[in-house]
């Protein structure tokens, strides 16, 4: 098992050295010359030397990218053009914030996506499942950023059961510790910023969830369907187990591997996803950090952003990986 | 004897007799038109296309003109009314023949970026596969790379690199799809180098390159099409997504469907119908492709064939 | 021996039929007897309707689009008619089944142990604690060696013939009445089988259980049933006591079954496999379902169905027009 680990995270280097080598590309693709677009209005031509030298933009291109490594591997993004303060910071300060949108999302969308997919699938070919294969086709096809304002729209300003925007109350004062909102209430033993940060995740959650609740319920029905068809559900109830254990101990254990999977993948959507319904509801994560930067034509943000998100993603696919090799027990042999 | 063997044939011909060999092509379409679900999609994609098409004959107003300035107040925006059949947008220029004409940019920038990204991907997949080897290993690590950036944070990158135009975004939503497809032709290519009469042929002394024109790629084709009308659904809320985040054309007169969006967040409470028409719309034709499209991966699948 | 039969299936009827499509009479009037300790053979080709059979007994057909009718009686209770919680009772309890591919019928993600405990478990025949230990004797009993460290293999761990062993052990586990064997044997490899073959005899021999053997192989069914029913089309074509049906088989497609057996002493001889496929069939309603490969067709054979009657070699034959000479094959008693 350990050894799967080491396996799986020495395959990460070649991924991750590849995510530096276009960054670098990227970067030095930017318009008007790197640092020129890296420092923005400030660009003066002294400080376009300074970054030059301390960038080696002027140097041979090997160089270079050894130099771009070594600064990457210390995660310095250099400074941001508009907020005038270190990215990585920046970035690190608003982490929290989106992992507990992310969260709150993915808890949606497992939580009633599986569910509703194990449901479609015990009653396939009736009313109830053409309904849900229709469902998760309409769920994956509306744009984030629509459904976010709707919900914004109906739940928030017209029937006034959510707030509108940000992460709480602007008139609650909490102690930053961990900035995981939910963490730092308990803390603060502050039960009334907990249920009021439940509140304001409720809203963007289902708005970010909505799309992988959709694909999560599509694969759960196609995994659980062909599982119901396998010998070994077959044999258990020959056994005479009930159709309860069945369902739990021998269907969805093994209906479970490709929705892992799935999850995993879930992840990149609502990291994207994350940028845009952070716009609409002016969440203080990366996702509006980087929508700003897109405005504002900061690449310092840009580049730091999207490969911080990236990384993370990768990170995530691996501990899906992991968790694969747990609960199947055919893969760990190898 | 005789009369024994024509009376069993006669008995035996009541059976129904399964139709074997009909085209692939001729019963994928018969399956298509039998779905419902199939159809309802293929209809609305038929009717986008032709709103793209002829937009300057549909739309009742020039999309650019804000003649109608003088109606618009920071605190309401007119809705639909018989002037304006969708209302105006906050710039007052008339919402209906903003909507149609973003849906020929919708359209222009799905198509051009499919067929760029397809292209380059399918390019990379065929090698990958008809020589395995080394081109292999090679297009599988990127491919890897590229698939390690989600698509949307991917396409925001190079579109931020290229800058403010509409040909950035087109380029853009292009390079998510070059993984997908080239990963998709590659494994097409290998399944069909595994099957039997590739090896004889070759064995026969037929070339590699009129071996894969001629039969490896028309098998794949059912796949890619699939794959093409979804991805083609995905470039649509992608290219969306970018004009909502700023990118897109700089002139702000030209129709996004996105950046209509972006624009109608600030009246949400007071005009939902900035918000809710072209979120509306973009929501139907992507539902239509890919209700299309899936009833297609239905109809090719062997597997489900009674 | 008692000579109640422990279970009695009486014109048995499966009917599939899904939207569109015309209906399938799978099984069409089945009747046989079990009785206590006996092992029954039921031979045919693929499409003859006998493994749906074994999948009604134990009530294992799925609800849509099957139609169900006729009797199961399982000492005197009718098992068609009972409740889901009853049938739980009666599955893998008093009526156990082997199937025919051990590698699918297996959970992959379940040790083996834990397959076999599961069971031992949910009828209540030992307690949590002990549950392991009579496991492993299970396994020990099913020839399966270090019987104790199987406990935690999975089952890809395992070659194909311990698998099928291990399906063995499980559904001897509570030790049922009957045990159906739906080609127990078939996906194994040839020199396995005969192994399996005689585990399984021995064990069911030992502990005087009734076994209804299901398979499309004569060899099989020839040195180890005391009973044969041979099925066509869904129906009974012949029936006898096991020397009898081998010694002279009156219906043609038995005899077909016999000739195209490869046999090693007969030196020389063709092979004579019966012509046609099982697809050139014609419904019972219209005839005898064999007549279109019969080497022996005549026009009576069609237009009504044949009934099963006594025939002059003291088994039960579905034919208008039997053979009567005894075949000169001969066959190991």
């Amino acid at each position: 098992m350990f050894k799967f680990i080491v396996r799986r995270l020495l395959l990460l280097i070649p991924i991750l050295l590849g995510l530096s080598f276009l960054l670098f590309i990227w970067v030095r693709a930017l318009p008007g010359g790197p640092a020129t677009a890296l420092l923005g209005e400030r660009a003066t031509p002294e400080r376009v030397a300074q970054v030059n030298a301390a960038y080696g933009f002027d140097k041979p291109v090997l160089e270079q990218y050894v130099k771009y490594l070594g600064r990457i591997l210390r995660f310095e993004f250099g400074q941001s053009i508009t907020l005038r303060k270190d990215v990585t910071d920046e970035l690190l300060r608003r982490f929290p914030a989106t992992v507990e949108l992310a969260a709150a999302a993915m808890v949606f969308a497992v939580g009633l996506g599986i569910p509703l997919g194990f449901a479609a699938a015990k009653r396939e070919r009736s009313w109830v499942d053409s309904t849900a294969i229709v469902a998760s086709l309409a769920g994956v096809s509306i744009p984030v950023f629509f459904l976010a304002q709707i919900l914004k729209w109906i739940f928030a300003l017209k029937l006034n059961w959510f707030p509108t925007i940000g992460r709480l109350q602007p008139t609650r004062e909490l102690e930053h510790v961990t900035n995981f909102n939910l963490i730092d209430s308990v803390i603060a033993l502050d039960w009334g910023a907990w249920v009021d940060t439940v509140k304001h995740l409720i809203l963007p959650g289902i708005a970010l969830g909505t799309i992988p609740l959709a694909i999560v319920a599509r694969i759960t029905r196609a995994s659980v369907l062909e599982v119901l068809n396998e010998d070994y559900v077959r044999t258990a109830r020959a056994k005479g187990m009930s159709r309860r254990i069945v369902d739990r101990r021998h269907v969805l254990r093994n209906a479970l591997l490709p929705i892992v999977t799935v999850v995993g993948l879930q992840t990149g959507l609502l990291l994207s996803g994350a940028v845009l319904t952070e716009t609409v509801f002016a969440w203080g994560g990366i996702g509006q950090l980087l929508s700003g930067a897109v405005l504002d034509k900061d690449y310092p943000v840009i580049q730091g952003g999207v490969m911080f998100l990236a990384v993370v993603f990768v990170l995530v696919n691996l501990i899906v990986d992991v968790l694969y090799a747990v609960i199947d027990p055919r893969i760990r042999v190898r | 004897m005789a009369t024994v063997q024509e009376h069993l044939q006669s008995l035996m011909g009541n059976r129904v007799v399964e139709t074997a060999g009909s085209s692939l092509t001729r019963e994928t379409w018969r399956r298509l038109r039998a779905n419902r679900i199939a159809m309802v999609g293929g209809a609305v994609i038929v009717f986008f296309v032709l709103v793209a098409i002829f937009a300057p004959w549909l739309a009742p107003y020039d999309p650019r003109v804000n003649t109608w300035f003088d109606q618009i107040r920071p605190s309401s925006v007119p809705g639909p009314s018989r002037e304006h059949w969708f209302g105006l947008d906050e710039s007052g220029r008339d919402l209906l023949s903003r909507i149609i004409y973003g849906a020929r940019t919708s359209l222009v920038i799905g198509i051009v970026s499919l067929a760029i990204g397809a292209s380059i991907g399918a390019i990379f997949g065929v090698l990958a596969g008809a020589f395995g080897g080394w081109a292999d290993s090679l297009v599988m690590r990127v491919t890897d790379v590229l698939l390690s950036v989600p698509s949307l944070l991917l396409a925001l990158s190079v579109a931020a690199v290229i800058g403010q135009s509409q040909t950035a975004v087109m380029i853009a939503v292009a390079v998510p799809n070059i993984p997908l497809f080239a990963r998709l032709l590659r494994s097409s290519m290998m399944a069909e180098r595994e099957k039997d009469y590739v090896g004889a042929a070759v064995s026969v002394g037929i070339k590699r390159r009129p071996l894969v024109m001629s039969h490896i790629l028309p098998n794949s084709l059912g796949p890619m099409i699939v794959q093409g009308t979804l991805a083609l659904a995905t470039a649509v809320i992608d290219a969306a997504a970018l004009s909502f985040l700023g990118l897109g054309s700089a002139d702000p007169g030209v129709p996004e469907w996105g950046r209509m969006l972006a624009n109608a967040q600030r009246y949400l409470n007071v005009a939902p119908h900035l918000c809710l028409i072209p979120g509306f719309v973009i929501f139907i034709t992507v539902l239509g492709f890919n209700l299309f499209g899936e009833s297609l991966r239905e109809a090719l699948d062997p597997k489900l064939r009674r | 021996m008692n000579n109640e039969p422990i279970l009695s299936v009486n014109d048995l009827h499966v009917t599939f039929q899904t939207r569109g499509t015309t209906a399938l009479r799978a099984v069409d009037g089945v009747s046989f007897d079990v009785h206590a300790g006996e092992t029954l053979g039921v031979v045919g080709e693929s499409g003859s309707g006998k493994s749906v059979t074994s999948l009604a007994i134990l009530g294992l057909l799925p609800k849509r689009g099957v139609t169900v009718s006729g009797s199961i009686r399982l000492d005197g209770k009718e098992l068609l008619t009972a409740s889901e919680r009853e049938m739980l009772t009666v599955r893998g309890r008093r009526i156990a089944m082997v199937f025919q591919d051990p590698m699918s019928s297996l959970n992959p993600v379940l040790t083996v142990g834990r397959q076999l405990t599961e069971v031992l478990l949910r009828h209540g025949v030992c307690t949590k604690r002990a549950a392991p230990d009579r496991a492993a004797d299970l396994l020990d009993r099913v020839g399966i060696p270090s019987a104790r460290q199987r406990l935690g293999n999975y089952p890809h761990q395992l070659s194909g013939g311990m698998r099928q062993r291990v399906m063995i052990a499980i559904a001897l586990a509570c030790e049922p009445e009957i045990l159906i064997a739906d080609e127990p044997t078939t996906a194994l490899d040839v020199t396995i089988q005969a192994q399996v073959l005689e585990l399984l005899m021995g064990l069911v021999r030992d502990s005087n259980t009734a076994m209804v053997l299901i398979t499309h192989d004569l060899g099989v069914v020839a040195g180890t049933c005391d009973r044969v029913h041979v099925m066509y089309s869904g129906r009974i074509a012949e029936s006898g006591e096991r020397h009898r049906l081998f010694a002279n088989p009156h219906h043609h497609y038995t005899r077909g079954l016999l000739a195209s057996v490869p046999r090693l002493d007969l030196v020389g001889g063709k092979l004579t496999p019966i012509p046609g496929s099982p697809r050139d069939v014609i419904d019972w309603a219209d005839g005898c379902a064999f007549a279109p490969r019969c080497p022996a067709v005549t026009e009576q054979c069609l237009g009504v169905a044949p009934e099963l009657v006594p025939a002059a070699n003291g088994c039960m034959v579905r034919c208008v027009h039997p053979a009567t000479e005894p075949v000169s094959l001969g066959v190991a008693g």
